[in-house]
């Protein structure tokens, strides 16, 4: 054993665990999807290996230009609905930048329909809106896209539910274990609490985390508001385990 | 007390389901989009990768054993000699073109799905303080809740898998490893922390010529074994 243990990396840094008291549980009835859906089971524990604290890279070569532009990114004029700039960082747990890491949107258009061949609502496709952008965060973590606010929709959960205008947000870190999709919602929208998507969250302040706020320091004079949104990854513990040798 | 953008905190932000329509955003092309970018996760091992190239043929059920027909799911793993093509692991993959992580996405008519890929080698757990071998022991206040023991060994090839789909709250971890990888899979100090009555929902039936079969159980009987990781 001691051979090829002295040969041995040391491992990358544990991450901090998951806030569980955060994240939604699997099963939460009152979204009716998940009763069919949501593991029974409990969760089986185990401990950050080279599998999970590793995890895909991305670069300049994956994006496309105006990937992160979804004015124009799709069609050949101008996507209906009220221009917006959606902005923010992605921290750690420790409150550290984390650059370089791949953040996908995807969304509704401003009449609340999806171009997806799914989706049958019978509000109006744009023709010069897709709904999908991605980019690479920059090296102090920030990311910004232009789009449309998407409007709110009905879905069939129960007789009468509708989503509040969202944006779903796809983010990596530097962990398979830090892999995150969620959803940004607009402060002020009045079907926020009305959402048992949004309620599967018991904490407010965890939701309150989801609502990108008005940001008028952002906002582009005669053009466009926009709306800071902050995303928070575990990240990794300050100090790494030290790698102990055999026998020391 | 209102929490407000801006203000420093470091609480971890929530997840939310993917929805239905994941496929914008995820995979464009899957969604019915003409004209987009490339596919990111849609070539996993690139073209001049050793070793042996499979395809994991496979579907999610839900309780009721019908298909989940919307489910996406992400594939990370090692290349042929075990290494990841990541900034994290100090050893790296040497392969060109090797990138290690993928997404499919269930057929809308048939809950298929499929991942072409080469098959991983074994992965080291090479810390000793971190062992996972035989003999680790719990440690009070570690969350790993695996301590200090022989160490070493390595983890059975395999592939880590991430599910998302509509009424999936959060996404859901599991591994796929390989049931013709006998030797690897007894010596696997991954695959002994798992209840031996459940280890068969995370192997992969081989069915020739490359050809994988592994079916994901969201609940119910024969349940996968989902991970906290």
């Amino acid at each position: 054993m001691s051979a090829p243990l002295r040969n041995a990396p040391v491992q990358p840094a544990p991450l901090l665990p998951t806030d569980w008291g955060v994240q939604p549980p699997a099963l939460t009835p009152a979204y009716r999807t998940t009763v069919l859906r949501a593991p029974q089971r409990p969760l089986v524990a185990v401990p950050g290996t080279l599998t999970e604290l590793t995890g895909p890279a991305f670069g300049d070569a994956d994006i496309a230009p105006g990937d992160d532009d979804l004015l124009v990114n799709y069609g050949e004029g101008d996507p209906i609905g009220e221009r917006i700039v959606l902005h923010g960082r992605v921290l750690d747990g420790m409150a550290r930048a984390v650059p370089d890491t791949l953040v996908e949107i995807w969304q509704a258009n401003a009449a609340g329909r999806y171009r997806h061949r799914n989706d049958s609502y019978l509000a109006p496709l744009d023709p010069n809106f897709g709904g999908c952008g991605r980019t690479l965060t920059g090296a102090d973590g920030s990311y910004a896209f232009r789009t449309v606010r998407p409007g709110p929709y009905p879905w069939p959960n129960g007789p009468n539910s509708w989503r509040p205008a969202h944006v779903h947000f796809s983010v990596f870190g530097t962990a398979f274990a830090e892999r995150l999709i969620t959803q940004l919602y607009f402060e002020g929208d009045p079907l926020i609490p009305l959402c048992p998507i949004v309620d599967s969250i018991a904490d407010p302040a965890a939701v309150a985390r989801l609502t990108a706020v008005l940001d008028m320091d952002a906002a582009v004079p005669m053009d466009a508001l926009a709306y800071r949104f902050d995303i928070v990854l575990r990240g990794r513990r300050a100090t790494p385990f030290e790698s102990r040798m055999e026998g020391t | 007390m209102v929490h407000r953008f801006g203000a420093a905190t470091h609480g971890q932000t929530p997840s939310q389901t993917a929805g239905p329509y994941v496929h914008i955003g995820l995979m464009p092309r899957a969604a019915g989009f003409e004209g987009f970018g490339g596919e990111i996760g849609a070539d996993i091992a690139g073209p001049d990768a050793p070793g042996q190239r499979i395809s994991v043929q496979g579907m999610v059920l839900d309780g009721a054993g019908e298909p989940v027909r919307d489910a996406v799911v992400e594939s990370w793993q090692a290349d042929p000699d075990g290494r990841y093509a990541s900034a994290a692991d100090p050893r790296g993959s040497t392969v060109a073109g090797f990138r290690g992580y993928g997404r499919v996405a269930a057929d809308f008519a048939t809950g298929l799905f499929t991942i072409r890929t080469v098959k991983p080698g074994s992965v080291p757990v090479p810390v000793p303080g971190l062992g996972l071998g035989p003999g680790s022991v719990p440690v009070p206040g570690l969350r790993s809740g695996w301590g200090p023991g022989p160490g070493g060994g390595a983890m059975a090839p395999h592939l880590a898998l991430w599910i998302v789909a509509r009424g999936i709250n959060i996404g859901l971890h599991t591994r796929m490893l390989f049931a013709d990888e006998e030797a690897a899979n007894a010596a696997c100090p991954f695959l002994a922390r798992i209840d031996p009555a459940r280890r068969d929902t995370l192997l992969a039936r081989a069915e020739g010529d490359g050809v994988y079969r592994f079916t994901i159980r969201l609940q119910g009987p024969g349940e996968t074994v989902f991970l906290e990781v």
